[in-house]
C-alpha cells in the first residue's frame, strides 16, 4: 500500500468507528444529525471539496459531485446514518479499487522483471560495470552464475545451463556452449559466460519485449470502447431520471416530496459506472500480463478479444508444426540389418555437408572410422559413389539406382528417400523427413476440444509429404505446393467465407500472411526480430502447445469481462427499477455501487491466475 | 511524434477515461491514451506543436484530478 492508501484506510477506520458510536448514542433531532456529520465529514471532506471544484468547472456529472449531492440529500430527508454510510462505503470502494489495481500492476511488473540492471564488460583487460544501454556491439560481457544476461550475444568462452523461464515460461533450463547464441533476459545458472554482444540494448530481445508489453494497453478492445461510450451516456441518463423522479410524481400529486426525493437519491448513488470502468480494463490487463508469464505476448486487448472468437486456425507447416530439421524417419533394409545399412550410408555420406547427408550421419550413433572410407565420388544431383571397407556402394536417388542398374523400388512413406546399392545389388533405403514437433498432434487435438472448427495447413512442400503430415496431426485441410503469395490468397479465401482466422507461422517469411489474418501468431520468436514485429500475438518458444493455452487465456478473460458486464448492469438496473417503485432503501444503493464494484474487481483479478495444463 | 509519460497518483479509472476524452479533443492531438492500468499517458501529436500540446494535456489532467502528476522527462 502507498502512504496515501494507508492514510485513507486510517480515515475510513476512524469514521467507521465514529459512525458506530453515533448509531449507539441515544440522540434525536439535530444532535443525531451532528453526531453522524462528524464521521461523514471526516471520511468525505475531500469528496465534498472535489465536488465544489467540479461545479466551478461546470462538470455536473462527476461522481464526486453526485455522491455529495446524494448524501447531502439524505441528510436533508433525515436519513443521517444512511448518509454517513454511503460516504463511508464510497470511500471503501475507491480505496479497494486503488489497492487492487496497484497490486495487479505490481505483480504484472514483477512478472516482467526481466530488465537487466547492469552489464559487466571487459574493457582493456578490466571488468567494469555499465548500464546495459552503454554497451556497444561487439564488446565482451562477463556473466556470472545467477546473473541476468544483459544483451543478446554469442558465447565466446564458457558454458552452462541458462534459465529462459522469464521469457518463455519454459521451466527446463537450456544448455549453452561456446558458439551458441544467448538471449538477453535469460539467467545464467551454472557457468561463467563470456559473451560477445550482437546488438545494442535498444534492439535487444529484452528491450523489445518490454516495449511490446508496455504498449499493449494502448490497443483497446472493442468492449472497452463500448464501456467508455456506455459510461458517457449512463450517468447523465440516470441523473436525469433521478431529477424526473424527484419532481414529476409530487407535482402530479402522487405522494409526498420526501418519499420521491429518497427514491431519487438512490438513483444518484448507483449512477457511477465505476464497476465496469475499472473491471473491464483490469481483466484485460490481467489476462495479457498473466499470458506473458507463459511466454505468450499479446500486443493489445483487441487481439485477446479476437483470439477468443477465432474459429479457424491456419498453420504454416515447416517450422510451425514441424521442426524444420531433417532426421531419419525409417530404415528399410533388404538382405542386411538396419544397423548395417545405416552404417554404410553414414560412412558414404560422412564427407558431405548436405542437410540430408548430415541427418544420416547424425542418426548413426557412434564414430565413423574414416580409415574405412576409400575413394568417394560425388555424382551431382544423384548421390555418391563411395568405397567403404574395400567394397563399392552407390548411395543416392532412384535415378542413381536406375543408372547403376539396381533393382530398386519406391517407398510407401513420404519424405526424401536415399537408396543404397552395392554395385548392382539393391540393399534398401533410408527415409528422411522433416520431424513433427512432439506436441503438435496434441495441440491440434486440444484446439478441437476447445471448439476450433477448422484447422488448415499451408505449405510450399509437395502434396504427398503435406498429406502425410496432416494425417498424422489430424489437421482438417491441406493446401500444398503454395508460394508465399498464394498463402495470402488462401487466408483471404477463408476470410471471405466468413471464418475468423488466426494464422500461425514462424514469422520469418510469412509477414504478409500474419498481417492479413484476423490474428497473426508468430512462434519461436525468441531471437527473431521479424516475428516480434509482424505478429499480433507472439509465442516466445516454438511449442504449438502454447496455442490452446493462449486461446484458453483469451476465452477466460472474455468470460470474466462478460460476467462483469452482465452482473453489474443487472444489479444496477434492477436496483433502479425497484427504487423507482419505492421498494428499496439507501443500503440497496450502497450495494449497487460499492458492492458491485468490489465483486467485479475481485472477479477481474482472476484473469491473472495461471491456467493449469 | 509519439511520446509516453508516466502518471503518478492516478487513482480512479473513470477519471482516466475522462482525461483521455479531454486530451483527445485538444487541438493538434492525433491520438491519446491514458492507461489507468499502466499509469501512463501516451500522446501522438504534430511535431511542431508537441510541447504546446503536452502543456495543454497536463492542464486537462489537473482539471480532472488535481492530485495526479505527469512526470515530464
Amino acid at each position: 500500500m502507498t502512504r496515501r492508501q494507508k492514510k485513507t484506510l486510517a480515515r475510513i477506520a476512524a469514521a467507521a468507528l465514529l459512525t458506530l458510536v453515533a448509531a449507539l448514542l441515544p440522540l434525536e433531532g439535530v444532535w443525531k444529525a451532528l453526531a453522524f456529520a462528524v464521521p461523514y465529514l471526516l471520511v468525505g471532506w475531500d469528496v465534498l471539496w472535489g465536488a465544489i471544484r467540479k461545479i466551478l468547472q461546470g462538470q455536473v456529472f462527476d461522481e464526486e459531485f453526485l455522491m455529495s449531492l446524494a448524501t447531502i440529500g439524505a441528510f436533508a430527508v433525515g436519513e443521517y446514518p444512511e448518509a454517513a454510510a454511503v460516504m463511508l462505503f464510497y470511500q471503501i470502494g475507491e480505496w479497494f479499487q486503488s489497492v487492487a489495481v496497484g497490486r495487479s500492476r505490481r505483480s504484472i511488473a514483477a512478472l516482467m522483471d526481466i530488465r537487466p540492471d547492469m552489464a559487466r564488460v571487459l574493457r582493456g583487460g578490466e571488468e567494469i560495470e555499465l548500464d546495459p544501454e552503454e554497451v556497444a556491439v561487439g564488446e565482451i560481457l562477463l556473466v556470472r552464475p545467477g546473473e541476468r544476461i544483459p544483451l543478446d550475444g554469442v558465447i565466446v568462452e564458457g558454458g552452462g545451463s541458462v534459465d529462459t523461464a522469464a521469457l518463455t515460461g519454459e521451466s527446463l533450463p537450456a544448455d549453452k556452449r561456446e558458439g551458441d547464441t544467448v538471449i538477453s533476459g535469460c539467467i545464467s545458472l551454472t557457468g561463467l559466460l563470456k559473451i560477445r554482444t550482437e546488438s545494442a540494448y535498444a534492439e535487444s530481445t529484452v528491450a523489445r519485449i518490454l516495449e511490446l508489453v508496455e504498449n499493449s494497453a494502448e490497443k483497446k478492445a472493442r468492449v472497452e470502447n463500448f464501456i467508455t461510450r456506455f459510461a458517457r451516456w449512463y450517468t447523465p441518463l440516470v441523473v436525469a431520471s433521478a431529477l424526473l423522479l424527484a419532481l414529476l410524481p409530487p407535482l402530479l400529486g402522487q405522494g409526498a416530496w420526501s418519499d420521491w426525493l429518497r427514491r431519487a437519491l438512490i438513483f444518484l448513488v448507483v449512477s457511477c459506472p465505476c464497476a465496469l470502468v475499472v473491471s473491464v480494463p483490469l481483466s484485460f490487463f490481467g489476462g495479457i500480463g498473466g499470458a506473458s508469464r507463459d511466454g505468450v505476448l499479446i500486443k493489445g486487448a483487441n487481439y485477446l478479444e479476437m483470439l477468443d472468437r477465432v474459429d479457424t486456425l491456419v498453420f504454416d507447416k515447416t517450422g510451425t508444426l514441424t521442426q524444420g530439421r531433417f532426421a531419419v524417419d525409417a530404415i528399410h533394409p533388404q538382405a542386411v540389418s538396419a544397423e548395417e545399412l545405416l552404417d554404410i550410408a553414414a560412412a558414404a555420406e560422412s564427407y558431405s555437408s548436405h542437410p540430408v547427408a548430415e541427418s544420416v550421419v547424425l542418426a548413426h550413433e557412434g564414430d565413423i572410422d574414416r580409415g574405412r572410407i576409400g575413394e568417394v565420388e560425388e555424382l551431382a544431383g544423384l548421390g555418391v559413389r563411395a568405397v567403404v571397407d574395400g567394397r563399392t556402394f552407390y548411395v543416392g536417388s532412384g535415378r542413381l539406382m536406375d543408372r547403376v542398374g539396381a533393382d530398386w523400388h519406391e517407398c510407401h512413406l513420404p519424405g526424401t528417400v536415399i537408396h543404397i546399392a552395392e554395385d548392382r545389388a539393391y540393399m534398401g533405403h533410408i527415409v528422411i523427413s522433416d520431424q513433427l514437433k512432439p506436441d503438435a498432434a496434441g495441440a491440434i487435438r486440444r484446439l478441437k476440444e476447445l471448439g476450433v472448427k477448422r484447422t488448415v495447413m499451408l505449405t510450399g512442400d509437395g502434396e504427398k509429404v503435406a498429406q502425410a503430415v496432416a494425417e498424422q496431426l489430424g489437421v482438417d485441410e491441406v493446401h500444398a505446393g503454395l508460394l508465399p503469395a498464394q498463402k495470402v490468397e488462401e487466408v483471404e479465401r477463408l476470410l471471405a467465407e466468413g471464418c475468423r482466422v488466426a494464422f500461425v507461422g514462424d514469422g520469418i517469411n510469412d509477414a504478409p500472411v500474419l498481417s492479413r489474418a484476423d490474428v497473426g501468431i508468430a512462434m519461436g520468436a525468441l531471437g527473431s526480430d521479424a516475428a516480434i514485429e509482424s505478429a499480433d500475438i507472439v509465442l516466445m518458444d516454438d511449442k504449438p502447445s502454447r496455442l490452446p493455452l493462449a486461446i484458453r487465456i483469451a476465452r477466460r478473460t472474455m468470460r470474466v469481462v462478460r460476467e462483469n458486464i452482465a452482473f453489474s448492469l443487472a444489479v444496477k438496473f434492477g436496483i433502479l427499477l425497484l427504487s423507482a417503485l419505492g421498494l428499496t432503501n439507501m443500503w440497496w444503493a450502497v450495494f449497487g455501487d460499492v458492492g458491485v464494484l468490489i465483486l467485479a474487481t475481485l472477479n477481474a483479478m482472476r484473469c491473472m491466475v495461471r491456467i493449469k495444463e | 511524434m509519439k511520446k509516453t509519460f508516466k502518471l503518478e497518483d492516478l487513482d480512479c479509472a473513470n477519471c482516466a477515461a475522462k482525461m483521455e476524452a479531454a486530451i483527445k479533443k485538444l487541438d493538434g492531438v492525433q491520438d491519446a491514451t491514458v492507461s489507468f492500468m499502466t499509469q501512463k499517458l501516451t500522446i501522438e501529436a504534430e511535431d511542431t506543436r508537441f510541447d504546446e500540446v503536452v502543456k495543454a494535456a497536463v492542464k486537462c489532467i489537473a482539471r480532472v484530478e488535481p492530485d495526479c502528476r505527469v512526470i515530464l522527462k
